[in-house]
């Protein structure tokens, strides 16, 4: 009984084996590169702050009180409070939950929509891949942000509208990377080998293709968290994203506006925040990209 | 392929890519929101009111003949009345956009004077404190949120020093110079009207200096590249043995070499930089196109964000014409 225990852990770990070699060979890119170290530390402190933001401040982010209004960074608020009499810290720790909120969500919807046309086109070629592509051209014609904007003010500013605005102009660059990664793949003999089994094309693209684009659309993905961030908060910067109550970092930054010269504490500290987190997304990206890429290895 | 057979081949591709831009605005501005009239007037408008602007904007007809009425303005440049400034739109578009474009090149100017001396420094001094420093300089740049950048900037520079004015592009008592092209800089600089000039270049340093740092870093990066790659040829190394001074070999035999890449990627800075602009102009009042569509959003001025959008991702398909031209033409293989 041992004997056999033994035996299929050790062919369990010799059939792994190039997956931990290549696992701690990545480590190991990863210890060298201190930027990427770097980042990989304020993403995590980020996700602690979101998770445990009501044990790191006594205060709560929307009740206000006026007498405390615009006080100055001090021990008891460390980044001041608004006009409100709000605590800013406060207000940037809860804010850190909808950051994550936005980030996750327009992740996951754009490269759902990204890699399905991708897909799709690479598989299919021809025809459905010229429309596909074409459709995608339009959407690259537009600079995002103003698309985002746009489709931001018609649903109707707010927070649920500006993430589905995020997410229809986010998903292009996926579409290309799934398109190029599976027009490569389709033309190796084990997808032929798969369709003369009688595989139908949908489980071929599902099952066959779709598994080996995850890789580079996963790095595009991380790598463009950051811009997630800072289109996010720019729209709520305009006023077409989340609206004033809600501590989104954009809306806090936009809000400190009117109180530039006396109060500088009330846009900064957020906008500090933002630049924080997407330095983070950045750096952890092009550590990312760094260690899958051995060319920019140097 | 043949140069002009590419050219002919993109500018029909462009057509049809803007065609279908058109449609994505259309969709946007006459589909998606329920109803636009009463969104516009608030909730308690009368009913005649309603029916009156509804009439006026041609929202009571089928959405077919809206669409075909939209197509067929927008080939000729016309995208009726602005609700807000009740001027055309394409007249309003002629006055905000020149200060984008003039905003956008002087942006362009600061990043790539920037770019290519922190690239270079860097690739030259590789894993020194300078590449290190201009490594972390780049990377933060574009982590920044520019209407921050901008905020600091302005609190800085205009709160606490007073050396540069906030808002708008002229003082509030200078004249604007004759109309040449609309970029004021360009136009005192024609009629040889140097106070104007002064206070026009007072005005555009800080949303320039904001704007161009969101591209500084891409263009450093791609320059440190390909000044490592060229740095590495052969040609270089005979160029040293032959005893050229430093200088001489980096800047006459290797920058130019190295500069191919760094041209497409300032082209395609000028896209990221349009956007940029939308939140520049908002934080230093810059009477802009990204600043005219903004405030038709916000206000619901259709005929102003549909003209204004549609013009705008015009612009941006020219400019990657153009960088995919210069490309087909520096290098041969992407003509395909």
């Amino acid at each position: 009984m041992s004997k056999s225990t033994t035996k299929t852990k050790t062919g369990w770990f010799q059939l792994m084996k190039p997956y931990f070699e290549d696992m701690k060979h990545t480590m190991y890119l990863w210890r060298r590169n201190k930027l990427a170290i770097v980042g990989s530390i304020i993403i995590a402190a980020f996700l602690l702050v979101a998770i445990f933001a009501p044990l790191l401040t006594p205060y709560q982010p929307d009740v206000q009180n006026l007498s405390n209004k615009l006080l100055p960074p001090s021990s008891e608020h460390p980044f001041g409070t608004d006009q409100f009499g709000r605590d800013i810290m406060c207000r940037i720790v809860y804010g850190s939950r909808i950051a994550i909120q936005i980030v996750l969500i327009v992740t996951i919807i754009s490269g759902l929509i990204g890699v399905s046309v991708g897909v799709t086109a690479g598989y299919f070629g021809g025809i459905v891949d010229e429309i596909l592509m074409r459709i995608t051209d339009m959407f690259l014609a537009f600079p995002r942000l103003v698309l985002a904007m746009a489709f931001a003010a018609m649903l109707g500013p707010n927070l649920t509208n500006m993430i589905i605005a995020i997410s229809l102009v986010n998903w292009t660059p996926y579409a290309r990377i799934s398109r190029a990664e599976s027009l490569r793949v389709k033309g190796q003999p084990y997808i032929e080998s798969i369709r003369s089994m009688g595989a139908s094309n949908f489980r071929i693209m599902f099952s066959h293709v779709l598994p080996m684009t995850i890789s580079p659309i996963l790095v595009q993905l991380t790598l463009r968290m950051g811009t997630i961030i800072i289109t996010a908060a720019g729209l709520g910067f305009l006023g077409l994203g989340a609206q004033p109550p809600s501590p989104e970092w954009g809306v806090m930054v936009s809000d400190g506006r009117s109180y530039l010269i006396d109060q500088w504490w009330v846009s900064t500290f957020p906008g500090l925040a933002i630049a924080i987190v997407v330095l983070g997304f950045n750096l952890l990206g092009d550590g990312i990209r760094d260690m899958m890429d051995p060319r920019l290895r140097r | 392929m043949n140069i002009w057979t590419y050219i002919l081949k993109r500018l029909l591709l462009m057509v049809l890519v803007l065609f279908g831009v058109a449609c994505i605005v259309f969709f946007i501005s006459h589909v998606i929101p329920a109803d636009p009239v009463s969104a516009m007037l608030g909730g308690n408008a009368p009913d005649e009111v309603i029916k009156r602007v509804e009439a006026q904007l041609g929202y009571d007809k089928p959405l077919i003949v809206q669409f075909y009425n939209f197509i067929t303005g927008a080939v000729v440049g016309n995208f009726g009345l602005s609700l807000r400034t009740n001027n055309p739109v394409m007249q309003d578009i002629n006055n905000y956009f020149p200060a984008t474009l003039e905003l956008t090149i002087f942006a362009i100017i600061i990043s790539t004077v920037l770019g290519i001396s922190l690239g270079v420094l860097s690739a030259v001094h590789r894993n020194k404190i300078v590449d290190h420093f201009s490594r972390v300089f780049s990377i933060v740049g574009v982590s920044m949120p520019v209407f921050w950048t901008g905020l600091l900037l302005l609190l800085l520079f205009y709160y606490r020093l007073g050396w540069l004015p906030a808002a708008g592009r002229l003082d509030f008592f200078t004249i604007p110079p004759d109309r040449i092209t609309g970029m004021y800089l360009l136009d005192s600089l024609l009629t040889g009207n140097w106070e104007v000039f002064k206070d026009a270049l007072r005005h555009i340093l800080l949303p320039a200096f904001c704007l161009g740092f969101l591209a500084t870093a891409s263009i450093a990066r791609t320059t440190r590249a390909s000044m490592l790659d060229t740095l590495k040829q052969e040609y270089i190394t005979t160029a040293k043995a032959k005893g050229l001074k430093k200088n001489i070999v980096i800047n006459r035999h290797a920058l130019r070499n190295s500069l191919i890449p760094t041209v497409t990627i300032i082209g395609l800075t000028f896209g990221s930089l349009l956007e940029g602009a939308v939140l520049t102009e908002t934080v230093f009042s810059w009477p802009g196109l990204g600043r005219y569509i903004t405030q038709g959003l916000l206000f619901l001025d259709y005929n102003s964000v549909m003209g204004g959008t549609l013009y705008i991702a015009f612009v941006y398909s020219i400019a990657n014409l153009v960088v995919d031209i210069l490309y087909a033409v520096l290098d041969p293989r992407m003509r395909t």
